[in-house]
């Protein structure tokens, strides 16, 4: 007789209104094994995850733990049942201590000494057993990220759980800090956890899991051993069509330099560096990527390129035109000379959420006597420019009186990238340029600047997704510490050399 | 040096004095404001607290039946405070004007229905119907000044060392983990104003039955803000807030001790001055000398759960 599966669902189905986020999805997850669970943004991935973690409560069907039929009113049954969840957001305090946040929900009696203690030697025990080693008395806000994801990792062990849910684990980590996890979550394999990897990283579902169940608009649309698939079935099955991994083009001709910083500074108020002494030079007909770890300089970065923060010296060629500490520029000028700005925070700097997309469409621009002829904006002209800006750019729902926050990640994306785009800038700077954008998207996203670069525009894209680095980028700069710590050829680059660069770690 | 001495002696008994509505509604604020609630209404929890302790301990001539009465009234504006706020996620700051209002008026239109006073309460004269010193007749130390400062290692006790504490500190600053750790953000936070209540009980006891003999209206005169402000000042740590409320208190004793007296160069400081002092202090040491407070992150906004 086999053992029953850690976690069997039948036909769970969950509607937010008028959505049917997740319809009738049946599963089984066999004990001891890494499963994978990929799909696009909004396939109702997550939606399903948090049912099962109890955060939502399905509309229909059943779930079934070690074979046994539960009900899951609330987190606090998952908990009980075994399950454990890590949030793609980690759930720390970041004013407590490690073990301060270890103990909290499961301090035993109302003295915290004794739940103290014994939590100090329990984790030390398990954090032997699985490398997770990590200090317990350290804030956690002085912990790395990948850090910060292992107090998770023993929060949820901690608690007795059998069963782990990792939520886009690997969003925030290095190369070399998501192989440490993989090795974590191997270890954790081999005493019988069952682990659940939520991503959209097709390289890592090859690399860590066992099985793979592909999500596409809700449905569960194929499941796979993973040794017997590859990325490209994987990435056709989550889309519905084939799709391209990699991107074509030419070699650059790199023309006359259109942007050059010089000894570009920035202190924040606590006289801490973020930006320290970049040089960088941005030539036409070039996409230049940055690479690094989130919180290295790179937002910082751009917002001194496009003016929405002084530097604290250093100087700054956009187009001929040189700016520094004293005269900084601002946003608006920089669109006057042909530099357009795709922030990395489409949600507050790109777009204005209330808005209507035609009104997002002009954001920036909406002094031009086209939108705004004399004292009023031309509402049919904005109108019509969107919806010219939704047919190039495949923006969804063609809807220009639709309110931007109502439009998916990527379709945000694609329309302020049409609305920069549009003005065929000189200079295009991209934050994150796919940050919350599914693969279909992205896809056409990455040809749009590859388009633009062989107009003759000169592109910086920062970018934390080092796939996308690689295939898009011409060159590779890498930035840690608010530095700029070395450059690399995408062709032929090791990721682990590149990774080790972004962790700070000198050649 | 005996004169000296007398003149220590009654200054400090003086600072505790006023200090002690301050301290007790400190720390009363403090498991509020811990808990990610911001407590505007401390003021109106105490001049309930005074009048309706004012009132018990005048009906019952019993000064301890005026004690009950006083939280009694307390808690049921902090319930008031915890249903607006918590159960009915509303904006803080307006629940709490609104309950300063609302004891601002109740208190007097009560006083002179039942009393016909001008919205006082009866004088307590009888005996039993006060808190009186125990030790030193002329220092005034009766048991509420020393529930003050035994509540204030007692705050930082709970706060600090216990798991009600531990959840109290992790739900002001992060309920969604409080959640998740499968702990109720409602509870946690409806305990944390209903302490909030039984200290601001306290403080309005203390001013009706102990300090004064009876209520007057409008008694409070702030003090629920100075102690707003004394949190703030002690970063929201049990001992630093004491502190702060000392040094408001100090400051009292000495506006009291000042009056009528001559400054060389000066002549005599206008008594007016002197009893901004508390407030320009309060404002000045905010305004740049203490740097930036920490508060709670989670303080003020309410908690919604996904469903």
């Amino acid at each position: 007789m086999t053992a029953p599966p850690a976690i069997e669902l039948s036909s769970i189905a969950k509607s937010f209104g008028a959505v049917r986020a997740v319809r009738g999805v049946s599963l089984r997850i066999e004990s001891g094994t890494i499963a994978g669970i990929i799909g696009e943004n909004g396939a109702g991935k997550s939606t399903l995850m948090s049912i099962l973690f109890g955060l939502y409560h399905a509309d229909g069907g059943e779930i079934h733990i070690g074979g046994v039929p539960v009900r899951m009113e609330s987190p606090h049954d998952a908990i009980a049942h075994g399950i454990g969840m890590v949030h793609q957001h980690f759930m720390l305090i970041d004013s407590f201590t490690v073990l301060e946040n270890l103990v909290l929900g499961v301090e035993g009696g109302f003295l915290l000494s004794d739940g103290m203690a014994r939590t100090r030697a329990e984790v030390e025990r398990l954090s032997g057993e699985y490398g997770l080693s990590v200090n317990l008395d350290a804030r956690v806000s002085d912990l790395s990220v990948g850090e910060q994801q292992r107090v998770e990792i023993l929060k949820v062990l901690l608690r007795g759980a059998r069963i782990l849910i990792l939520d886009e684990p690997s969003a925030v980590l290095t190369p070399q800090e998501t192989d440490r996890l993989f090795l974590v979550l191997a270890a954790l394999r081999e005493r019988g956890v069952t682990v659940i990897l939520i991503t959209h990283k097709l390289r890592e579902i090859m690399a860590a899991t066992d099985r793979v169940f592909v999500m596409r608009q809700g449905e569960l649309v194929a499941e796979r051993r993973t040794a017997e698939t590859d990325p490209h079935e994987l990435a056709e099955l989550m889309v519905g069509r084939k799709v391209r991994l990699q991107i074509d083009k030419t070699p650059t001709h790199a023309g006359s330099v259109m942007l050059r910083a010089e000894h570009l500074r920035l202190v924040d108020g606590r006289g801490v560096p973020l930006l320290d002494d970049v040089d960088l030079e941005l030539r036409a007909g070039e996409i230049v990527a940055i690479a690094g770890v989130a919180g290295n300089g790179q937002t910082e970065l751009l917002q001194v390129l496009a003016g929405m923060r002084a530097p604290t010296s250093g100087s700054l060629t956009i187009c001929e035109r040189t700016f520094d500490a004293h005269r900084p520029g601002d946003p608006a000028g920089r669109r006057a000379i042909g530099l357009a700005h795709v922030p990395e925070d489409r949600l507050r700097q790109g777009l204005v959420a209330p808005f209507q997309a035609a009104e997002t469409s002009i954001l920036g621009y909406q002094d031009e006597p086209r939108f705004n002829p004399r004292y009023f904006l031309d509402r049919p002209a904005i109108a019509r420019h969107c919806r010219d800006l939704m047919e190039r750019f495949d923006v969804r729902p063609r809807l220009p009186r639709l309110r931007s926050s109502q439009f998916s990640g990527g379709n945000q994306q694609k329309l302020v990238l049409a609305r920069e785009m549009a003005q065929e800038p000189r200079v295009l700077l991209v934050g994150q340029p796919t940050r919350g954008v599914d693969i279909g998207a992205i896809e056409f996203i990455h040809r749009e600047l590859v388009k633009a670069r062989d107009r003759g525009c000169a592109v910086l894209v920062v970018s934390v997704e080092l796939d996308e680095v690689l295939s898009l980028a011409d060159r590779v700069l890498v930035m840690f510490g608010g530095k700029i710590v070395g450059e690399v050829e995408p062709a032929g680059t090791d990721e682990r050399r590149l990774g080790l660069m972004m962790a700070g770690a000198s050649e | 040096m005996d004169d000296l001495a007398a003149i220590v002696f009654l200054t400090a008994a003086a600072t505790l004095r006023t200090a002690t509505p301050l301290i007790l509604c400190a720390m009363g604020g403090l498991f509020s404001e811990k808990s990610g609630i911001v407590d505007v209404g401390l003021e109106g929890k105490m001049l309930m607290a005074a009048f309706f302790g004012a009132s018990a301990a005048a009906l019952t001539g019993s000064a301890w039946w005026g004690v009950a009465a006083a939280i009694g009234a307390a808690e049921i504006m902090a319930l008031l405070h915890g249903f607006a706020c918590i159960t009915y996620r509303g904006n803080q700051v307006v629940s709490g004007v609104a309950l300063n209002i609302l004891a601002a008026g109740l208190t007097v239109v009560l006083g002179n229905a039942w009393f016909h006073q001008g919205g006082q309460t009866p004088p307590l004269e009888q005996a039993g119907s006060r808190m009186l010193p125990i030790f030193f007749p002329h220092a005034g130390d009766n048991i509420l000044v020393y529930a003050a400062l035994a509540s204030v290692p007692f705050t930082w006790w709970l706060i600090a060392r216990t798991r009600f504490g531990l959840r109290l500190r992790a739900v002001g600053e992060m309920p969604l983990a409080v959640d998740a750790a499968g702990v109720s953000v409602s509870w946690l936070r409806y305990r944390a104003v209903l302490l909030c209540g039984f200290f601001a009980g306290l403080a309005g006891a203390y001013l009706s039955i102990a300090q004064n003999a009876g209520f007057s209206r409008d008694m409070t005169a702030g003090q629920g803000f100075i102690a707003l402000a004394a949190i703030i000042f002690g970063k929201w740590q049990p001992f630093p807030a004491f502190g702060a409320c000392l040094i408001f208190g100090l400051l009292d004793a000495v506006a009291i001790r000042l009056q009528g007296v001559r400054v060389p160069g000066v002549g005599e400081v206008p008594v007016q001055f002197i009893q901004a002092l508390p407030y320009l202090l309060t404002m000045f040491l905010l305004a740049g000398f203490i740097g930036r407070a920490v508060a709670p992150k989670a303080i003020g906004v309410p908690y919604e759960k996904e469903h």
